[in-house]
């Protein structure tokens, strides 16, 4: 038993000590599917640094990890509300962006961000934007208002699906009445809740996964959707529509910034300032079907992206970017919540 | 075994002792239920379509995906290693223990050490996740892989100790005792007696063990380090770009090969069974 | 070959429960402590901690601040545990009206059949249980794998609405933690001997006596066990519910997850975690009062 147990613990000594070895690595912590294999071959190949991935499947879980003290991570890609709480937890570290080569292939607008605002911390990955779809067979509506989505009529109603986390949700409804996000005041809350909970009667799932699935099978007519999975969802023959309501969608922007546990930080700003370049850019967003922030980029595009509707929001529908709420706030939308699943 | 000898064969024409009408029906049902989603699973595994639900038309596209996909192969690879590490370390375990806790007669600490066994049962899994990744956090562990195979091996004691010991409690030790009067050594009882006698509950228990940890999400997800990504962490994290038929080839590739180890298993525990009867 | 192991049957006990005391004291108990501790701090607004005593973590289960500032009853959170218990106890008592007959029909065939059942019983969960999960929603979807013969054959005429109901959840609880109740039942199942149900027989015992004081006796062992092994997990358990039932109503499992997530409020989460534990605590006191009892009565 002895002898077994120690062959054993050698095993597991061996297998870890050799994850941790070679000479120039870099260790990205991604959204899963987010990181093209095709991109991280050709990086190789110009650098000649070993890349590995792993993946988690959203914000919350990566601020938790990196929150208790997770290592080994080079790069992580969190979205644009999460920056700044990343930064006052120190757990990300400056890299001065703004100094790298590519840096200037970045669009204006994009440039120096409201959550880095000096762009030391963050580059681009990929921005989108959160509504609503329908499927246009079963549905008459044109997506033209939040008002379908929040108070459904006779057609939709108890074929409605809304996320299962609160933050969009909260932000849209926000957005539909004329709220500002992240608001301190529990009227304004009591309002967003009074809207959440009488669409609830109107809902047959709250779901953030088979949203494409329940549209094409007819199982939900309206569903909180995200702009490039609703364009896959389309792609693949079914009657989705991803709507642009005139009060505006929700907007997200993820990037890449460097954990302050990092080890090879050279090898991570190599990777940030290679994904500066339109061509690599490109690669990304051909393959995720998003958006971008690289000028030129679009030289790349395929045709069927390049007019994609997903990919590009109509000028006169706003994109409300989401903004990271204080303690106070979130500890609101977190009641409001709480109430609605009650 | 003596109540081999007893076991009334189940061809009998009149229902034996302990036989019930209907029970045959029930488990064909049972199998059914069991069977009904890993086939539909299968089946949609040859979906055209992206879209994993929506049938559109036969394809073997997500197959040659599937063997292409680095990812997921790393991700498996992974699964089996820690799965593998965690069902024979906590079957270990749980096997003495169980042993001393059924057979021990009654002593202090006794309650105490049956709550300690079952304790990473009784705690939700979010919170062992969060409770171990701090502690592993705190005193600088971070040996990778090997994080989650400790992680699992914790939580799978129980599951293995829970079969051994019910399987333990009650059973017959007069064949120990005889062993013991024909003067076999201490081990050799052990060796050829308790085990084989215990053999189905240590199967059952592995079983759970190695079921468990090849499902663990959320404790997985956050004890592993860089590089020990494993599949349910790959699957669960793949949903924001939904799910599409190429999990369900892998999932069907997965079952093969378990199927095969476990027929072949089947096979040769079945054989040395019979010889050592004959 | 056991000479380097003690002779006193106390070190013998004491060296046998090293090994768990070691992996599961440091791994599980030290790092539970650590939790219980976190549930009597203050929340750190973006994840983890302020080292400040505080009850308010276990206020916030039954009481909250109104907006005018006072402290007034709220049976939200106790709702959903409520309700989370009664859907784990309902998927329990369903997988064990399912389950042991199918482990005791198991016991019944000869023994290598009987591993052979046990395998096949296993070999579904080898598969990832998001995956089977989605499985179901296929088969009870709208125009799915059961509606839709029903359809085209003209039984029914519009959707039966199977997905996203409390029928669903069940559905998928049961089919998540069948196999924790059938291996544990059959574990004890398999050892029991079957002259005692002759000689029942002989004695003029009807079947269903030889049942329900034979073998559902001698199976208790199993059952409790694999009612543990269930319950346990159901109650913690979310992807069943959300998926499958559509996430209406939150249950504990989502709950917990809630707070270390989006809502990023450790304590409370902890001490959420700590209420659970302490159900499956009085569950187990209860049960354990309740066979001494049935111990004592036997005895008399």
């Amino acid at each position: 038993m002895k002898r077994i147990l120690s062959t054993i613990a050698v095993a597991i000594w061996a297998l870890s000590a050799g994850m941790a070895q070679a000479a120039e690595e870099l260790f990205i912590y991604n959204w899963t599917e987010y990181t093209p294999p095709e991109l991280v071959a050709k990086f190789e190949a110009e650098t000649g640094i070993k890349v590995t991935v792993d993946t988690y499947d959203s914000n919350e879980t990566l601020l938790a990890k990196l929150q208790a003290g997770a290592t080994g991570y080079d790069l992580v890609v969190p979205s644009q509300n999460f920056v700044p709480i990343f930064v006052s937890e120190g757990l990300i570290q400056k890299v001065n962006v703004s100094g790298m080569s590519n840096f200037k292939n970045i669009e204006e607008r994009w440039r120096n961000p409201a959550w880095d605002p000096q762009q030391e911390y963050s580059s681009p990955w990929q921005w989108g934007t959160t509504s609503f779809s329908y499927n246009s067979e079963n549905y008459s509506g044109k997506g033209e208002s939040l008002k379908e989505f929040f108070e459904p009529n006779e057609e939709a109603s108890g074929r409605v699906s809304a996320f299962q986390t609160p933050d969009e949700v909260v932000n849209l409804a926000n957005i539909y009445l004329g709220l500002p996000f992240c608001s301190e005041d529990p009227r304004e809350m009591k309002k967003v809740q009074d809207l959440l909970v009488a669409q609830k009667q109107h809902i047959v799932a709250y779901n953030s996964e088979t949203m494409s699935d329940m549209l094409a099978s007819g199982e939900a007519v309206i569903t909180n959707h995200w702009s490039g999975f609703s364009r896959l969802g389309r792609l693949t023959g079914a009657p989705i529509v991803y709507a642009y309501p005139k009060e505006g969608v929700v907007g997200w922007y993820d990037s890449l910034v460097v954990p302050t546990s990092a080890k090879n930080v050279d090898n991570a700003r190599k990777f940030m300032d290679f994904m500066m370049d339109p061509v690599n850019m490109a690669m990304l967003t051909v393959n995720q079907g998003y958006g971008d922030s690289i000028i030129g980029s679009s030289a790349y595009y395929t045709e069927e992206l390049k007019s994609a509707p997903e990919v590009n929001p109509p000028a006169d529908v706003p994109v409300v970017f989401a903004t990271t709420c204080s303690p106070k706030a979130q500890s609101l939308i977190d009641k409001v919540w709480t109430k609605v699943m009650q | 075994m003596s109540d081999q000898l007893t076991r009334p064969s189940s061809k009998r024409k009149i229902l034996p002792v302990g036989h019930y009408r209907g029970l045959g029906l029930w488990n064909a049902a049972f199998l059914i239920f069991l069977y009904m989603p890993i086939a539909v699973l299968i089946f949609y595994s040859f979906n055209d379509n992206r879209m994993v639900m929506i049938w559109s038309g036969f394809s073997i596209d997500w197959y040659i995906k599937a063997f292409n996909n680095v990812a997921i192969q790393d991700a498996v690879l992974n699964s089996l290693i820690v799965a593998f590490f965690a069902t024979v370390i906590s079957t270990a375990i749980a096997t003495i223990g169980a042993l001393v806790l059924a057979r021990g007669g009654n002593f202090r600490g006794k309650t105490m050490s049956l709550g300690l066994i079952t304790l990473p049962l009784m705690v939700p899994e979010i919170v062992t996740a969060v409770a171990m990744l701090i502690f592993f956090a705190a005193i600088g562990i971070n040996w990778g892989l090997g994080n989650v195979i400790i992680a699992h091996v914790t939580f799978c004691i129980p599951f293995a100790f829970m079969p051994i010991r019910a399987r333990l409690e009650g059973m017959d030790t007069s064949m120990e005792q005889a062993s013991r009067d024909l003067y076999a050594s201490e081990w050799e009882t052990f060796r050829y007696i308790t085990v084989p006698l215990l053999m189905p509950g240590i199967i059952a228990g592995a079983m759970l063990a190695f079921v468990i940890s090849m499902d663990d999400f959320i404790i997985t997800l956050m004890v592993s380090g860089a590089g020990s990504t494993t599949l349910p962490v790959y699957i669960y994290s793949m949903i924001r770009r939904g799910l599409t038929p190429e999990i369900n080839a892998v999932s069907t590739l997965l079952l093969l090969f378990s199927i095969t180890i476990v027929t072949a298993y089947w096979i040769v525990s079945n054989k040395t069974r019979t010889e050592t009867v004959h | 070959m056991s000479s380097w192991l003690p002779t006193n049957p106390s070190s013998r006990r004491w060296l046998g429960l090293a090994p768990t005391y070691l992996v599961i004291g440091i791994f599980m108990l030290i790092p539970m402590i650590i939790m219980g501790t976190y549930s009597f701090m203050e929340a750190n607004p973006y994840g983890g901690v302020k080292p400040v005593f505080s009850t308010a973590a276990y206020l916030q289960l039954a009481w909250e601040y109104d907006l005018d500032g006072t402290l007034v009853f709220n049976p939200g959170y106790l709702k959903i545990i409520w309700r989370s218990i009664g859907l784990s106890t309902m998927a329990t008592v369903i997988c064990l009206i399912f389950g042991f007959p199918v482990a005791y029909y198991i016991t019944l065939q000869p023994e290598n059949r009987r591993n052979f059942y046990i395998y096949l019983i296993t070999i579904p969960f080898w598969t990832n249980l998001l995956i089977r999960t989605f499985a179901w929603i296929i088969i009870l979807g709208r125009n799915g794998v059961i509606e839709l013969p029903l359809l085209s054959l003209g039984i029914i005429d519009k959707s039966l609405r199977m997905m996203y109901s409390d029928g669903a959840i069940a559905i998928g609880l049961t089919y998540s933690y069948l196999p924790l109740m059938v291996l544990p039942i059959y574990a004890s199942l398999e050892k029991l001997d079957f002259r005692l149900l002759e000689a029942a027989s002989d004695l003029y015992s009807s079947r269903l006596e030889i049942m329900t004081k034979i073998v559902i006796p001698l199976s208790k062992p199993g059952i409790i066990a694999g009612c543990i092994l269930v319950f346990i997990p159901c109650l913690g358990a979310f992807i069943a519910p959300n998926l499958l039932g559509g996430g209406k109503k939150l249950m504990l499992g989502s709950l917990v997850q809630f707070q270390f997530a989006s809502a990023r409020n450790w304590p409370f989460g902890s001490a959420l975690s700590m209420l659970m534990l302490a159900v499956v605590v009085m569950a187990l006191i209860f049960y354990a009062r309740g066979a001494k009892k049935r111990a004592a009565g036997a005895e008399s």
